[in-house]
């Protein structure tokens, strides 16, 4: 039985245009369906916009399902009530972008890490401090002692990124969201963090769903990979297999744009797809790449939505060319 | 060989602030040559935007040391005095391509107004006449020419920064200097960026610095790479020695951090963080977290010329 399981996942959100305007429904996520085991690491990769944080945030219940089904350990809670879900805040964490911004910048170290543990009542101070000592460790900011008592400015953006990690498994989760939790460090301090949630990942068996923009990182970092596209995931394979042979003409532009080091480059001019993704208030009908896709299939892709089809075991692919 | 467009000598820019003397650009030297592009690559707050902004003259107020030598075109900009370079230099001759331009714009004004403005500052031109240059440059950045009459908010973040790079092509200029132009943009929307860039450096001959923190970005577009750590340039290198073979030790582990897709390799981390620009240590800046650190580490080392406009700033290449 996988740890999460997504079925058919929506979430809608509501707009109005205007006082009295007609009601619209951004659709962020759009029938996405993923599953995840213990201590696997699946990363979601799309650009700004397409959904992924939503995903993210939906499936940690911290917006309520249009649609759809979320299982978790076996307990469906999709629609659970805020009380009925404090066991799964325990099960599950989040690590974000931005750590200065996840941070009170007005309490300590300490004080940051033991209030989750309060929240969720390990009533014994010395149990506490000892779960302290023992997450710092974890998370290599050491020695202890030297960053009880600190406040967040004090730390390196690394140190604040490896502490937001530490609040985030104090609770000994399940599962861990980590939305681009590297995207604002730089190059160095980036491999730093992400090798340190691939030990966690397999030191404590950790299931981690790894939300980026940033497709380079994920090959050193995740077993499988969703390509997310204005709120549909479009292909989704284990991470080599994606990598060496994409299949949907989005995922095929992602990996042509994005550069490796190699003096050869400038010489280059890159096809890019024309256009943008489209506003999710309105998507296009039929396949929402297909405005901009070079393989559009007129009368076929700009009218019917492509099924999920899995062109090779375990390599999906949404896109009419392998339907 | 023939002169480079641009020579930067011993640049020195240090700002006072309430906690002392930062010194964000400390003696940094490198030259470009006539159409080339310079990546100037470094992580935050190694001094690289300072950098950019020393080299136009747009100075923190708090500028307490602002010394060296810049040569254009033969010229030392450092002499000119801020009226002519005003005239004559910055937003004409060379410009400057800010951050992806959520803020640069006006959102009250509309584009074409905005794009016109350093054309009716600099030169004797009708606003018509203006507004029709201002189209045209438009076009070549692959916006259509009715957007002059929009307001920056109807733009995307990708139009908007081509409306920046349009607007800082209006004057004809030599230089460009790029300041992190793609950050905070999507992929794709960075690639049409980047190939915009491309294309003009090709179609134009500009010359253009770029600055970045991202390695393989920078290779897109570089001819000559300087690696810029704790306020000094460590490495300058030509593009095809600088990324298959780094010489200086950051370099190097610069490059080991860089996740690369379609090549396996072994990711690896610089421990440590880089240095206070306040109090930036006597000797070499990266010593303390550096793997080949050795006694004579304890001293500054001196740039030391491998090639031609190949230097590196390590004790390492010292010739015994």
């Amino acid at each position: 039985m996988p740890l999460l399981d997504i079925v058919d996942l929506r979430k809608y959100f509501e707009v109005k245009r205007g006082f009295f305007g007609s009601k619209g429904y951004v659709k962020a996520v759009d029938g996405v369906s993923l599953s995840l085991e213990r201590g696997e690491s699946v990363s979601i990769v799309g650009e700004s916009g397409c959904g992924k944080t939503t995903l993210g945030k939906t499936i940690l219940r911290l917006y309520e399902p249009t649609d759809g089904r979320i299982v978790f350990d076996g307990k469906d809670i999709t629609h659970l009530t805020w009380k009925e879900l404090s066991w799964y805040r325990r099960e599950t964490g989040l690590v974000q972008q931005d750590p200065s911004g996840a941070l009170p910048s007005f309490m300590t170290v300490k004080r940051i890490l033991e209030e989750p543990l309060i929240i969720h009542k390990v009533k014994d101070r010395e149990e506490r401090m000892e779960r302290i000592y023992k997450v710092l460790e974890q998370v290599k900011l050491t020695p202890v002692e030297d960053f009880l008592e600190k406040y967040p400015h004090m730390l390196s953006g690394g140190q604040q990124q490896r502490l937001v990690i530490a609040r985030s498994i104090i609770l000994r989760p399940k599962l861990i969201i980590a939305d681009e939790p590297v995207s604002m460090l730089d190059a160095s301090v980036r491999v730093e963090i992400l090798k340190l949630l691939q030990s966690l990942q397999r030191d404590y068996r950790l299931s981690i769903i790894y939300i980026t923009h940033d497709l380079s990182t994920t090959r050193y970092f995740s077993e499988r990979i969703c390509i997310m596209y204005a709120g549909h995931i479009v292909e989704s394979a284990e991470t080599r297999e994606l990598l060496t042979n994409p299949l949907h003409p989005y995922t095929r532009a992602l990996l042509n744009v994005i550069p490796d080091p190699d003096p050869s480059n400038r010489f280059i001019i890159r096809e890019v797809p024309a256009g943008e993704p489209p506003n999710l208030l309105n998507p296009p009908p039929g396949c929402r790449f297909s405005p901009r896709c070079q393989n559009s299939m007129k009368g076929l892709c700009d009218v019917k939505e492509p099924p999920m089809v899995e062109v090779r075991k375990g390599h999906f692919v949404k896109c009419w060319l392998y339907g | 060989m023939a002169e480079p467009h641009l020579t930067v000598k011993n640049l020195v820019m240090y700002y006072r602030t309430v906690r002392g003397e930062v010194k964000a650009v400390d003696n940094v030297s490198f030259s470009l040559p006539r159409s080339k592009t310079v990546a100037i690559i470094g992580e935050s707050g190694c001094g690289k935007s300072s950098l950019a902004k020393s080299i136009i003259k747009l100075l923190p107020r708090n500028v307490s040391v602002y010394k060296g030598v810049i040569l254009f075109d033969g010229v030392d900009l450092m002499k000119m005095d801020e009226e002519t370079f005003r005239r004559d230099i910055r937003w004409v001759k060379i410009t400057y391509v800010p951050q992806a331009a959520l803020n640069s714009l006006n959102p009250v004004i509309k584009i074409g107004e905005q794009m016109i403005e350093p054309l009716l500052l600099h030169f004797k031109i009708r606003k018509a006449e203006a507004l029709e240059k201002a189209a045209k440059a438009l076009k070549r950045v692959g916006i259509s020419e009715e957007f002059i009459n929009h307001y920056p908010f109807e733009l995307s973040g990708g139009m908007r920064q081509r409306v920046i790079i349009a607007m800082s092509m209006l004057t004809n200029p030599e230089l460009m200097v790029l300041d992190e132009p793609t950050s905070s943009l999507d992929v794709l929307t960075q690639a049409n960026i980047i190939n915009l860039l491309k294309t003009i450096k090709r179609d134009l001959k500009l010359s253009m610095i770029f600055i970045t923190h991202d390695v393989g970005l920078s290779s897109e577009l570089a001819d000559r790479v300087a690696v810029m750590y704790a306020g000094q340039i460590v490495e300058f290198a030509s593009a095809d020695e600088f990324y298959r073979n780094p010489k200086h030790p950051y370099s190097q582990k610069l490059m080991d951090s860089v996740p690369t897709l379609k090549t396996d390799k072994k990711l690896d981390f610089i421990p440590g963080s880089p240095p206070s620009l306040l109090n930036p240590p006597k000797g070499c800046r990266f010593a303390e977290r550096c793997p080949y650190r050795f006694e004579k580490c304890k001293e500054s080392p001196p740039v030391i010329k491998l090639s031609e406009d190949f230097y590196v700033r390590c004790w390492l290449y010292e010739k015994r």
